[in-house]
């Protein structure tokens, strides 16, 4: 399985340039990156007939297929669901399918929900982005191939079948698609083709398709950037200022230089690098080095000042407006009841477990290659080509396989490019070298998701109608100074702060939601369902506390208010007659309830829980109904569900990062808690049939479950839990 | 020193306080065993030292002078093999980086212990992260294999 392969000539290499527009020049790692709107058509065939042959799929001699992806496999499974989506049009042999990554060309490689103007891998949308380019190509590629047949032949291409890897003719005529590919990769491209309608499905949908990689996976054999070892590489280490916003003023590295296997020991725009023969020999020298930071400008608060600052800017709500509807004043004034309540969310750290890395070589050709974890592979390319003072289209990219990323290698300044381009140039290029944080530097170093609090208070009217909502939220913008602050910022308003709650789906005449951003030398960054992994769990519980005041039914009230939602209203049936919500819970157990749609998925999740002695929760089952549209794999879909419930779980019971005096105080899975497999519920998963186009799962399973289980704990215990995460001594 | 490594005898040249998990990844090219924390706090480097479980993390090259160790690429045998293939049939694995530590935890669990209930099996995997929470896949990929092997 030669699954980390990059093709270097045949395929593009390096992503282009083109539809980067350039804001500012490189400051240090500051760097403004714009998209422009140059795009694909929106349906997702190319402006041209691309050959399918010269972009996505390579058929060899041997008959091994090899499609390359557009998006980075970070364990989510579009590689397999690539692969699903061409095989269903090409129908090759499928024990031959493998899938590579490729960084190229927007014009092949761009995301189509952002119309193709950047290649990148993120927002749940794999699959949404590729559902029509990659059956075109397998359906265009499989064309070309029954042509060259046809004319190899003489025989009308209608009567030529293409299955399995083999084309046929009535007449005995038989070839592999291997033994046809040459022929087929320079014959004409056909216009658009007809695509295979849903009752044709062989591939898509199907339940008994396993993932390719599972057993490389199983066996210890799957490599990722971590594993790469070239020839005379180096190994660094990145020692970080130790609070955020801190420059480096000098330092003295000659003791760890004197040490063995310590080859240098470098400044560069983000830190000091011990670099060596090997990742211990960096580790061991890291104490060795003397650093004197200038932390003039940093952060020097602690989380319990930010907080209450947050507060206080919560409390004023006189934020940007990102809702407006109605009249939420004139409704609150005349309101029969008035509910208030104030949340409050942690920095949290991705902690995928693979730490962050990348390695670098420049070669002699003046060309300069990079493997990593490239999920924004265009402003990966043109930071590098900055940074190393070289043209962008000499950086090429070899995309690899990595070790979760949950938004963490989505960096909107490339800050792993940055650093190992620039601990490349301080060495002179003398050698390749791979830089590798430590956990501790995975979790100091900052990208986090970021602390937020919310201000939710309702008005409801004598009959416990919800009349009016508000919202004021107080957090850092994630969009603000990057590549996606034209797309997303809008009146001040970051869409990614407030979304789960600006676009709530209950039928309340008056809403308003504010939002207040705030300044911090703390670096922030999308977590795995982003704005929703805060806004689901401040709407959900507060609507939970409102059908609960109002002496309703937590499932019926939502569904009162869901009459023009079908497909919320959908997922949230279908999770309660699954959970057997409305038959008493077994003995010792309670159920919570809470729906959210996200990256245009819609998922409901009941839980039930016990309650220990000590008042910890602990969750046994959880009922998860989801409609992401048509399922190109279900049992991947599943995957994605429990996963991205084991995650959401782990952070809201036990997940924070604590700023003392400006430092993070956790810095291993020790003080990080996450969940271990005690804390995993059985999980059942139902999908809504659907014959909409398939929408995003990896990250759409992570909002309900906060709420959910929050919910569940309240008919426990009586007790709202309204700052996360449960661990925290203010809950007990 | 000498070691015996995936059954074969080596002689292994390092500092005595380099930890294994180094040697192995660094010195000897075996990149199976994953670095996840460096603090014995994941799992992701599990290996066998003389048939149990260890974090080769936390193990320093000098304490497994003499002794025999197995990392996921040399593991061998029945329990081997059914974990192996469960993992494959169910698609435990996401993105793969925690499954050498998980399956190596596993195999150790269903060597000594056949028919392991639920909390048997969280019990003797608490140790190892898994960061896309397959953990539902673990847990039935384990009973599945138990199965087989009682079979
Ligand atoms: S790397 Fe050894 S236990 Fe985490
Ligand atoms: S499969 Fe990704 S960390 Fe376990």
């Amino acid at each position: 399985m030669n699954d980390h392969m990059f093709a270097l000539g045949a395929r593009a290499v390096a992503p282009s340039r083109r539809s980067f527009l350039i804001g500012a020049t490189a400051a240090g790692a500051s760097l403004l990156v714009g998209f422009s709107a140059e795009a694909a058509a929106p349906d997702g065939a190319a402006k041209t007939a691309v050959n399918p042959f010269a972009a996505y799929v390579k058929i060899a001699p041997d008959e091994t297929v090899t499609i390359y992806s557009s998006q980075m496999d970070m364990g989510q499974g579009i590689y397999f669901g690539l692969a699903t989506l061409v095989q269903e049009e090409l129908d090759a042999d499928w024990s031959k399918v493998t899938v590579v990554g490729a960084a190229g060309d927007p014009a092949l490689y761009g995301n189509l929900t952002i119309g193709g103007a950047a290649q990148f891998t993120g927002g749940s949308t794999g699959t949404a982005s590729s559902w029509t380019r990659y059956r075109q190509a397998g359906a265009t590629a499989r064309a070309m191939l029954v042509a060259a047949a046809a004319a190899k032949w003489g025989v009308p291409a209608g009567e030529i079948t293409a299955q399995d890897g083999m084309l046929r003719h009535a007449s005995g005529k038989s070839a592999t698609y291997g033994a046809m590919a040459a022929a087929a990769a320079t014959g004409q491209v056909p216009g658009k083709i007809g695509l295979k309608p849903a009752k044709d499905w062989k591939y898509i949908g199907n339940e008994t398709l396993r993932r390719y990689d599972s057993r490389a996976k199983s066996t210890g054999r799957q490599d990722f950037t971590i594993d790469l070892r070239l020839p005379d590489m180096l190994t660094a280490i990145m020692i970080h200022p130790p609070r955020f916003g801190a420059t480096l003023k000098s330092f003295d590295g000659s003791k760890a230089k004197a040490m063995k296997g310590v080859v240098d020991v470098v400044a560069t725009p983000r830190g000091v690098a011990v670099v060596a023969t090997g990742m211990w020999e960096a580790m061991r020298a890291r104490d060795a080095v003397t650093i004197d930071w200038d932390e003039s400008k940093a952060e020097t608060r602690s989380s319990h000042e930010i907080a209450a600052a947050y507060r206080a800017a919560a409390d004023k709500g006189a934020g940007d407006v990102a809702v407006n509807a109605g009249d939420v004043d004139a409704a609150f004034a005349k309101a029969a009841k008035v509910m208030e309540a104030t949340y409050e969310f942690p920095y949290l750290a991705h902690a995928a477990l693979e730490p962050i890395n990348a390695v670098a070589r420049m070669n002699a050709d003046g060309t300069l290659e990079i493997w990593g974890g490239h999920q924004m592979p265009g402003i990966h390319q043109f930071v590098a080509s900055k940074v190393a003072g070289i043209a962008p289209e000499k950086v090429a990219l070899h995309v690899k396989k990595t070790g979760g990323g949950f938004g963490r290698r989505a960096s909107t300044d490339a800050d792993i490019i940055v650093e190992v381009v620039s601990i490349g140039k301080a060495i002179g290029w003398k050698a390749p070298v791979k830089l590798q944080w430590t956990r501790e530097d995975d979790m100091r170093a900052g990208r986090y998701r970021p602390a937020f609090v919310h201000r939710m208070r309702a008005a409801l009217d004598d009959k416990g109608n919800l009349v009016a909502l508000r919202d004021s939220l107080v957090g850092q913008s994630i969009s603000k100074g990057s590549a996606f602050e034209k797309m997303l910022v809008h009146g001040g308003v970051d869409a990614l702060s407030v979304e789960g709650v600006s676009n709530q789906p209950y039928a309340i005449p008056n809403v308003r939601v504010d939002l207040t951003t705030v300044e911090s030398p703390v670096t922030v960054l999308w977590w795995r369902s982003v704005g929703s992994t805060h806004t689901a769990y401040a709407l959900e519980t507060f609507i939970d506390e409102i059908a609960h005041a109002a002496g309703k039914d937590p499932i019926e009230y939502r569904l009162a208010m869901l009459k023009d939602k079908p497909r919320h209203a959908a997922v949230l049936r279908l999770a309660a007659e699954k959970a057997g919500w409305g038959s008493p819970a077994p003995q010792g157990r309670f159920r919570g309830v809470a729906v959210a749609e996200s990256f245009h998925s819609y998922v409901a999740q009941v839980v039930e829980l016990s309650v220990d002695k000590s008042g910890r929760p602990k969750v046994h089952r959880v009922v998860c109904a989801v409609d992401s549209g048509i399922s190109v794999n279900p049992d991947q879909v599943r995957a994605q569900m429990e996963g991205g419930i084991g995650f959401g779980l782990g952070a809201i019971l036990k997940s924070q990062l604590t700023l003392d005096r400006g430092r993070i105080v956790e810095g291993n899975f020790d003080g990080y808690d996450v969940s271990r497999i005690d804390d995993m519920p059985v999980v059942e998963v139902h999908m809504i049939k659907s014959e909409a186009a398939p929408s995003g799962v990896g990250e759409p399973g992570v909002p309900p479950i906060g709420p959910a289980v929050a919910n569940a704990y309240f008919q426990a215990t009586g007790k709202r839990v309204r700052m996360l995460p449960f661990s925290r001594k203010e809950n007990s | 020193m000498r070691i015996v490594l995936n059954g074969q005898p080596r002689e292994i040249d390092a500092d005595p306080d380099k930890p294994l998990l180094w040697v192995l990844r660094d010195d000897l090219g075996l990149t199976g065993a994953k670095f996840g924390c460096g603090q014995a706090l994941c799992g992701a480097c599990t290996v066998h030292i003389d048939g149990e479980p260890a974090r080769a993390c936390q193990t320093r090259i000098a304490d497994v002078a003499g002794r025999n160790v197995v990392t996921i690429e040399g593991v061998s045998g029945k329990v081997a093999e059914i974990v192996q293939a469960t993992w494959t049939k169910l698609d435990v694995p996401q993105c793969g980086y925690c499954q050498s530590g998980q399956v190596m935890s596993a195999i150790n669990l269903l060597s000594a212990n056949r028919k392991p209930t639920d909390q048997d099996i969280d019990a003797a995997m608490t140790g190892v992260i898994c960061r896309c929470n397959t953990y539902h896949r673990i847990r039935a990929a384990i009973h599945e294999a138990a199965k087989l092997l009682g079979a």
